[in-house]
């Protein structure tokens, strides 16, 4: 054990981790500023005016009033200035540039589980090639967790109810702390694990070692043993709607109203058809709650993204609560 | 005439009559008073009971993580404790601390009124108080809860083998409890002052605890209702915010915050109430912009009610919310740095004394404004997706809650100990105390702001091997913490029966709490006061205590 050889300050290996870490130092160096002004104040003040024979009733000269004004200005204008930044900074996080490569991450009592398009599986691991985009879909099996990596300075809530989407990029080569930061129970402590960002050419050689065909052919096998593809045919005979360029397309419902089909628009139409019909369809279909777990749901919704084509737009981002 | 000093007042001999503390004599004579100050001591007594327990509770953790192992209890035993915690420090210690203990003994006092509006009312309150932590400690026996004091779904509902109903109808009661001394503070304010004390001669004491008691009216009933629903769901599965039911767990966040955010300003809005009181007396001034200060705590009330969200950017809010969350948490800061401004201005050209009480506001004016700044750093979105959940917000939330309402609590303490008892404490080991506390509290949390935002989460039973260091530190500051607390425990139980007898007024202060006896007697003055100056009028005063000694 190393005690002499301890960290004050994380790692940057992200784009966003230098953006993150100079609204960080700004507010550091002014609110410490502050602090230290107060602290000096108090103080002085406290030292220089103390009780003595001479002065056991204060002078009931006040400071002047300009003052007041001065520390609601001043402190206000600050606040709004960080508030743009740091605004500015979190619509960063939520815009997925579109080039990204698609990670799929389930979290459950107490693991991570990932799943790349070309259908490698891996559990508190992940493999992502450094300088590329990385866009993480992800859902949770039981409880809330969420996913941290502190040296991305990025994290977001796993839900149990919908798919969250977070995205980095990495610029370093090398292995970074995974955390879950969402309390889970149990072994939350050890729900942890570890990022290995690799060149692209060595991350294709990972790529390379085996797997169970892509994630969307893995969905493919599963639409068909669900007997999806009885309905949502290919042509637009089927009882059902044609998936064919239905992701990130805008879909209107039976009820005129219109909505764009993200990732949760797919996992609500799979677990509660009956929520969104789409008009000129019947209200037929059955649900499959319970039937199909979440790595199996997102085999499904990468194979459903796959019928889109190939990515020009990026999808809607953060969904509304 | 005017020839009277400081001196001749704090020396005044204490009346020989009879007090309310010897007024009648036995256990039911407590158990079933009606008076405002038996009832304080009555709190005070339970609350420093939780206060130990739930100390007990954060040593171990603080034992727990000086490895990076879990290797000192088991993880299930630690995320009891931190659950136990946090529970007992909010809903059992901090909550009722400075509105149910020196609000209820103080707050008449100062009002000028015989007693609260609601005698029964109040000592029903404390009853309640009493099942909800005879609930909460017989949860604490039968094997504890691991929700974490936030109780966050489907995990409380659908997946904790813990205690939660227990733990939650200890939670529920409790809150009743709040709510009843928020609404029995209110009428007694708008009802009770005594002639000529006008709104604006109100001691900022009464303003802070009249802002609190809104809150807590208001608020409390949301987490009321929000308990209720999770212990429905939990134990007859009515699906409300498990998704496997068809409910949303975020629904549970919102609602859960929607108090639970308001709640923290029930903790701090009575400190700063004390702070104004202390700089006043301990400077003999008043407070600079008093009005500021006075509107502030109602801002901060307000304004508080309105930025729930602002712990839930990870969570799954959308863009637009969290801005307008964001956008909404930096107004509140303004109120609070209007009034760290005043405090510290309020000392220039001031008489100031560095008796106990003082020590410890000036010590949470620079505790609080620290972790007022670390509150900016979490409001601004993008930084807070990586600090929040860390150990960041740990030390952000401590400097507050401990930082500033447990140091005001024990300045209050200090400051109306002489009135509650009569008697004086030791200044000079209750100076220690003041130091071990402010130094030892440092020590436990500093550290954390940089652990977090080296990415150390929070609730963690066992930690990566490089943030070994920094809880070292932290375990180490938290000991001295620990002693720091014990002290006060020690030397003001000894005063009780060895402390110099307190005078009338041992400060020199104004206020109509220092114009009666101590301890006052049972109908808290001997003849009802009639106030013809305004708040901290230290001149005004002298001359009336000039006129009364020559009568």
């Amino acid at each position: 054990m190393m005690l002499t050889d301890f960290p004050l300050f994380p790692e940057q290996a992200s784009t966003v981790a230098k953006q993150t870490d100079a609204l960080f130092i700004m507010l550091t160096i002014v609110c410490g500023a502050v602090s230290v002004l107060i602290f000096t104040m108090i103080f002085v003040l406290a030292i220089m005016y103390r009780r003595r024979p001479d002065n056991e009733l204060a002078q009931e000269e006040e400071a002047p009033k300009i003052l007041e004004a001065t520390w609601i200005v001043v402190p206000f204008i600050f606040f709004m200035a960080t508030f743009v930044w740091g605004s500015w900074l979190y619509f960063r996080l939520a815009r997925v540039p579109d080039n990204a490569l698609d990670i799929y991450a389930t979290g459950k009592q107490w693991m991570w589980k990932f799943q790349h398009p070309t259908g490698q599986r891996e559990i508190d691991e992940l493999h992502v090639p450094v300088n590329r985009p990385i866009r993480i879909t992800m859902a949770s099996e039981d409880v809330i967790h969420s996913l941290f990596f502190p040296s991305f300075r990025v994290k977001a809530d796993v839900l149990p109810s919908r798919y969250r989407i977070m995205w980095f990029q990495a610029t370093k080569v090398g292995r970074f702390h995974i955390f879950c930061t969402e309390y889970c129970g149990t072994l939350h402590s050890g729900m942890i694990g570890w990022v290995d960002v690799m060149q692209p050419t060595d991350y294709q050689k990972w790529l390379a070692g085996g797997s169970e065909g892509s994630l969307a052919s893995q969905g493919q096998a599963l639409f068909q043993k669900y007997a999806c593809n009885t309905c949502h045919t290919e042509d637009a005979t089927g009882r059902g709607p044609v998936l064919l360029g239905l992701y990130g397309s805008t879909v209107t419902l039976a009820n005129n109203a219109t909505v764009v089909a993200d990732e949760n628009y797919i996992r609500e139409s799979i677990l509660s058809p009956q929520a969104k019909i789409v008009k000129g369809f019947g209200p037929i279909m059955p649900t499959f709650q319970g039937q199909v777990n979440e790595d199996d749901l997102l085999k499904l919704l990468a194979y459903v993204r796959s019928l889109a084509g190939p990515r020009t737009t990026t999808p809607p981002k953060e969904p509304k609560s | 005439m005017t020839s009277v000093t400081y001196h001749d007042v704090q020396f005044l001999e204490p009346a020989k009559t009879r007090n309310y503390l010897n007024v009648d004599y036995g256990a039911l004579s407590w158990l079933l008073t009606k008076d405002h100050k038996r009832i304080g001591i009555l709190y005070m007594v339970s609350i420093s009971a939780m206060f130990i327990l739930g100390g007990f509770f954060a040593m171990m953790m603080r034992l727990e993580l000086l490895t990076p192992e879990g290797d000192l209890l088991t993880s299930d035993t630690y995320n009891k404790f931190f659950t136990l915690h946090g529970i007992i420090m909010i809903f059992f210690f901090l909550i009722p601390s400075i509105p149910a203990v020196l609000g209820n003994f103080i707050l008449p006092i100062q009002l000028g009124a015989k007693d609260l509006a609601f005698p029964r009312i109040n000592l029903l309150s404390w009853y309640l108080y009493m099942i909800g932590a005879f609930t909460g400690l017989l949860v604490v026996i039968i094997g504890g809860v691991d929700t974490g004091w936030t109780f966050y779904t489907p995990f409380s509902t659908q997946y904790s083998n813990t205690h939660v109903i227990g733990t939650t109808f200890g939670a529920f009661i409790v809150g009743f409890s709040s709510i009843l001394t928020g609404l029995n503070f209110i009428v007694t304010i708008h009802r009770m002052r005594a002639p000529g004390l006008t709104w604006y001669r109100l001691p900022l004491f009464v303003w802070a605890m009249y802002a609190t008691s809104l809150v807590q009216l208001l608020a409390t009933p949301i987490l009321a209702i929000t308990l209720v629903m999770l212990m429905i769901e939990r134990f007859i599965h009515v699906g409300i915010f498990d998704p496997a039911l068809g409910g949303d767990p975020l629904l549970f966040q919102h609602m859960f915050w929607f108090y639970s955010h308001p709640a923290v300003y029930i903790m701090i809005l009575p400190a700063m109430g004390v702070a104004s009181e202390v700089v006043a007396a301990f400077t003999r001034k008043k407070i600079f912009g008093y009005t500021f200060v006075a509107y502030s705590s109602l801002a901060i009330a307000f304004l508080g009610f309105l930025v729930w969200a602002h712990h839930m950017f990870v969570a799954g809010i959308s863009v637009y919310s969290a801005m307008i969350f964001s956008f909404l948490s930096y107004f509140v800061a303004v109120p609070s740095a209007i009034k760290v401004f005043n405090w510290t201005a309020t000392l220039y050209k001031g008489s100031v004394s560095w008796q106990t009480p003082m020590l410890y506001i000036l010590g949470f004016i620079g505790l609080f404004t620290m972790g007022g700044v670390t509150g900016l750093f979490l409001a601004a979105l993008g930084l807070d997706v990586h600090v929040t959940d860390t150990y960041f917000v740990v030390a952000h939330f401590h400097y507050i809650m401990v930082g500033g309402a447990v140091m005001g609590y024990f300045a209050g303490l200090h400051y109306w100990w002489p009135k509650i008892t009569g008697r004086m404490y030791p200044e000079w080991w209750a100076r220690l105390g003041a130091l071990l506390v402010f130094v030892g509290f440092n020590l436990t949390f500093f550290p954390q702001f940089i652990l977090g935002y080296l990415g150390m989460p929070r609730r963690y039973h066992a930690y990566a091997p490089e943030f070994q260091v920094l809880n070292v530190m932290s375990t180490a500051g938290a000991s001295i913490l620990a002693v720091g607390y014990m002290l006060p425990l020690v030397y003001l139980l000894w005063s009780l029966r060895f402390g110099r007898k307190a005078g009338t007024n041992p400060w020199g202060a104004v206020g109509l709490e220092w114009t009666t006896s101590s301890p006052p007697p049972k109908d808290n003055f001997h003849e009802t006061p009639v106030v013809t100056w305004e708040a901290y009028d230290y001149p005004a005063m002298l001359k009336a205590m000039g006129e009364t000694q020559n009568v």
